[in-house]
């Protein structure tokens, strides 16, 4: 039987950089074939070339056997290549709707007229597979990110694509979203469609998976059937060494209070939040998606109006605004780095150096020499893969992008630093790294909030645990008596303590 | 380290000067007249204006705004001026109190546009209308004249064969280049274009940023009014009308992107010399003025279409 897909030989460089050399893909009908590698590897790039977003240098591509590359998007779509892409493509002032069907409206006959009523009824029904009760005539702006990653994965599935890619689809999902997304895939192979799934979720890739490729540095590695390769075995191909643990905990000196929070409220949002967090601790905090966990740190970080108080190292302080935040301390690392994250039309070094103009700059002259050593050196720390400091952000891999933010935030030398989903699309060398770095800011008595959807990274790193549901806090556990399962019963809503 | 960016950064930053090149070499194929010294420093003089109008519009598009007001602006701070100086007020303060108005003015734009939220070709336009109105009441809608002979130096005087207007352009540029390129303020003009929440977020008071720039462009608009006045040795009450027209076009011909975030003021530079020359090459080469219109849209429509087909 000839293979649904066939990439081979396929070659691809960007401004003379080779990002994929030789690189070879196969997919069957009704298959789960997951795409790994590092961070920058080259998984993207081999799937938007395959949905005619870039042009490929070399190497043939056949669908069912015969020669076919898309040239567009749109000609992928006639191929039957649909494609969920890492980073979120929705237009905000749109409905659900809208951005569903963008292109593809449904018309009253051959008139340019659109049949609204239609085109709601069908994107409803197409959520509701996923298991998300949205009004579709709701705006993709007011959304939270995960619930818009489940709009462009129903927006795929009204495509009735041969061939589904998953760029990173549960980067931003929780549990119960995933459990729904993974019924679907299942579904869909029955039905004989074929799906490339990109992950640095282990688990999931063993959960999901009928076979594994991995690339590295933009090479082919291997591929191997999911039920007999290891874990080790697949972090061998592609880091190219062992990694040993994946939580790498150490122990710290917990010292004095640096952050406390009282009866913290914001209207509609939060409702009577309390806490603290203590020099050299982190405090996780975990809640399904919509709990109220970025809420509660960009409140923190003087976005919309508070109610409550505020301490920072034991001092009262009002927060009105970012440039407050980041005065008393506090450093916000955003759950959404193309929106609030980066510039992305700015450089790598431009966007490092953003919230630290001040300290770069000598009587408002930004100092070339300063901010040149300063980006070189986070680059250097940070293992940011990229060619010259100068490359626009935009152009790196997710993963890099957010070693990119995670620089700029920790030059600001915060006291408190909050991290929302801190290594999300991120591969598990460079997750490695970011939980080392987060060992050496504790060591070095900075406090760490991590809001995290992936519970093992909360159960791995941190000394504390908090849940949130319904923008409150359901439930408070110590490192020892925590488990996934008193986890999300407090995020479901049953109250509980540890 | 460049300012134009994207896929074709050198490209898009050669393009304006290789048209102004083009430009300038076919004129003088077919107007013996064209390059001459006195033709040269006559079309300097006649961008000047423009050109200053421009680079404060360039840092207001940057933040991906846009001004309209400017050419009210022109008028109602230089009525200020000449209003002053004809009522025997030293010229040196009536200058001063004119560029402060103008300032003060673009500040209002920049409080309604960062505090009130208003779309920023709304807010302008209203302000436009509001300025323009001011000036008529403030003229009754006649001409001030009546000026010291020693403010026409300004205008009309020249340093070493060059006419001032001409000076004042090149140090304009080279200040406001250095604001744009070396400060921190500059480079939260370019944040500010390129992801406002992203800008905010780092702790930039992008109100600020706002405010400032079109504090920037209505400073800009005034000196270039002191200016205009100096030449014409009078206020004019419709001084300055559609002015914002060229200079936009200048700041989008320098390949300054309107969305915001992208762009330099050499570009502007260069683009308001493109306007500049084709003006003065047409009327060389006795183009009615009707026709003169036809082709300068024309040229500005057919500069961005090339500016596009080079981004893919
Ligand atoms: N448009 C572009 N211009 C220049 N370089 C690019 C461009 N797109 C990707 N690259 C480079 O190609 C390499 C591969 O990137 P790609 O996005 O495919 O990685 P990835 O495997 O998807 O990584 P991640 O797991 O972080 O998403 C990276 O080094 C990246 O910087
Ligand atoms: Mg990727």
């Amino acid at each position: 039987m000839t293979d649904l897909l066939s990439m081979e030989g396929i070659h691809k460089s960007f401004s003379g950089v080779k990002v994929l050399e030789n690189v070879q893909f196969s997919l069957r009908q009704g298959e789960v074939h997951a795409l790994m590698g590092e961070n920058g590897a080259g998984k993207s790039t081999l799937m938007k070339i395959l949905s005619g977003i870039y042009s490929k240098d070399a190497g043939s591509i056949q669908i069912q056997g015969t020669e076919s590359a898309a040239s567009s998007p749109k000609t992928a779509q006639a191929l039957g290549v649909a494609i969920i892409h890492q980073e979120l493509n929705m237009i905000p002032d749109l409905t659900i709707s809208e951005n569903m069907f963008l292109g593809r409206e449904f018309k009253w006959g051959r008139t340019g007229f659109i049949n609204w009523s239609k085109m709601a009824a069908e994107a409803k029904s197409y959520l509701q597979q996923l298991g998300m009760n949205l009004n579709p005539d709701s705006l993709v702006g007011e959304l939270s990110v995960g619930q818009q990653q489940m709009v462009e994965i129903a927006k795929a599935l009204s495509m009735h694509a041969k061939i589904l890619v998953l760029d990173e689809p549960t980067a931003a999902l929780t549990k119960r979203e995933i459990e729904k997304l993974f019924q679907l895939i299942t579904t869909l192979k029955t039905q004989g469609v074929g799906m490339i799934y990109i992950s640095h979720r282990m688990e999931e890739i063993f959960q999901i998976s009928d076979r594994i490729t991995v690339l590295r540095d933009g090479r082919y590695i291997g591929t191997r059937d999911t039920n007999v390769t290891t874990m080790d075995e697949l972090v061998q191909m592609m880091v190219g060494r062992e990694i040993k643990e994946r939580f790498p905990k150490v122990e710290t000196k917990i010292g004095e209070e640096r952050l406390r929070v009282e009866r913290l409220a914001q209207d509609g949002k939060l409702y009577d939040i309390n806490f603290s967090v203590r020099a050299g601790e982190i405090l996780g905090i975990a809640g399904l998606m919509g709990s109220g966990r970025s809420e509660l740190a960009k409140a923190l970080f003087g976005v919309g109006k508070y109610q409550g108080k505020i301490f920072v190292n034991g001092k009262p302080v009002t927060i009105k605004g970012p440039a407050e935040a980041i005065k008393a301390g506090l450093a916000l690392i955003t759950e959404d780095r193309k929106g609030e994250g980066l510039v992305t039309d700015l450089s790598v070094r431009e966007n490092l150096a953003l919230p630290n103009l001040r300290t770069l700059s000598r009587l408002g002259f930004i100092s070339h020499r300063l901010e040149q050593d300063f980006v070189e050196d986070s680059i250097q720390k940070l293992k940011v893969k990229v060619h010259h400091s100068g490359q626009e952000v935009s152009s790196l891999s997710g993963g890099n992008q957010q070693k990119v933010v995670i620089g700029k935030w920790l030059a600001t030398q915060p006291n408190v630093l909050i991290l929302d989903e801190p290594t999300r699309g991120v591969d598990i060398g460079a997750k490695r790294e970011i939980y080392d770095l987060m060992n050496q800011l504790v060591q070095s008595g900075v406090s760490i909030v991590m809001i995290s959807s992936e519970l093992p990274e909360v159960l791995g790193m941190s000394d504390r645990i908090l849940v949130m549901h319904e923008g409150r806090i359901t439930g408070e556990f110590s490192r020892e008596n925590a488990t996934q399962e008193t986890i999300m019963v407090a995020a479901t809503g049953g109250k509980s303590h540890g | 380290m460049g300012k134009v960016r994207g896929k074709s950064g050198i490209l898009q930053r050669m393009g304006p000067l290789v048209g102004l090149i083009l430009i300038v070499f076919i004129l003088s194929m077919i107007s013996s007249d064209f390059l001459t010294v006195g033709n040269i420093f006559n079309v300097l003089r006649q961008v000047s204006i423009n050109a200053l109008i421009a680079y404060g519009m360039t840092f207001v598009i940057l933040t991906g705004g846009i001004d309209l007001s400017v050419g009210s602006i022109i008028a109602l701070s230089s009525a200020f001026a000449a209003g002053m100086m004809a009522s025997g007020t030293n010229s040196w303060l009536a200058i001063g109190i004119g560029v402060l108005s103008g300032t003060l003015m673009g500040t209002v734009n920049g409080v309604i546009i960062a505090r009130g939220k208003v779309a920023p070709f709304i807010a302008t336009l209203a302000t436009m209308t509001i300025f323009r109105g001011f000036t008529l009441v403030y003229t009754e809608a006649k001409p001030i004249t009546g000026l010291p002979d020693a403010f026409g130096i300004i205008g009309r005087g020249y340093l070493f064969e060059i006419p001032m207007p001409v000076i004042w352009m090149l140090v304009a540029f080279g200040v406001l280049y250095v604001i744009l390129k070396f400060t921190s303020f500059g480079r939260h003009v370019y944040a500010l274009g390129g992801n406002e929440e992203a800008t905010r977020l780092s702790g930039i008071n992008t109100n600020r940023v706002k405010i400032l720039v079109y504090s920037i462009s209505g400073l800009m608009a005034s000196l270039s009014g002191i200016i205009l006045t100096s030449r014409l040795n009078s206020a004019q009450p419709t001084a300055g009308t559609s002015y914002e027209l060229d200079a936009i076009a200048a700041v989008v011909l320098g390949g300054t992107s309107l969305s915001g975030g992208k762009g330099w003021i050499v570009g502007t530079l260069i683009g308001a010399m493109i306007i500049g020359i084709l003006d003065n090459g047409l009327n060389l080469l006795n183009v009615s003025s009707f026709y003169q219109q036809v082709v300068k849209g024309g040229v500005i429509l057919l500069a961005v279409l090339l500016d596009r087909s080079k981004g893919k």
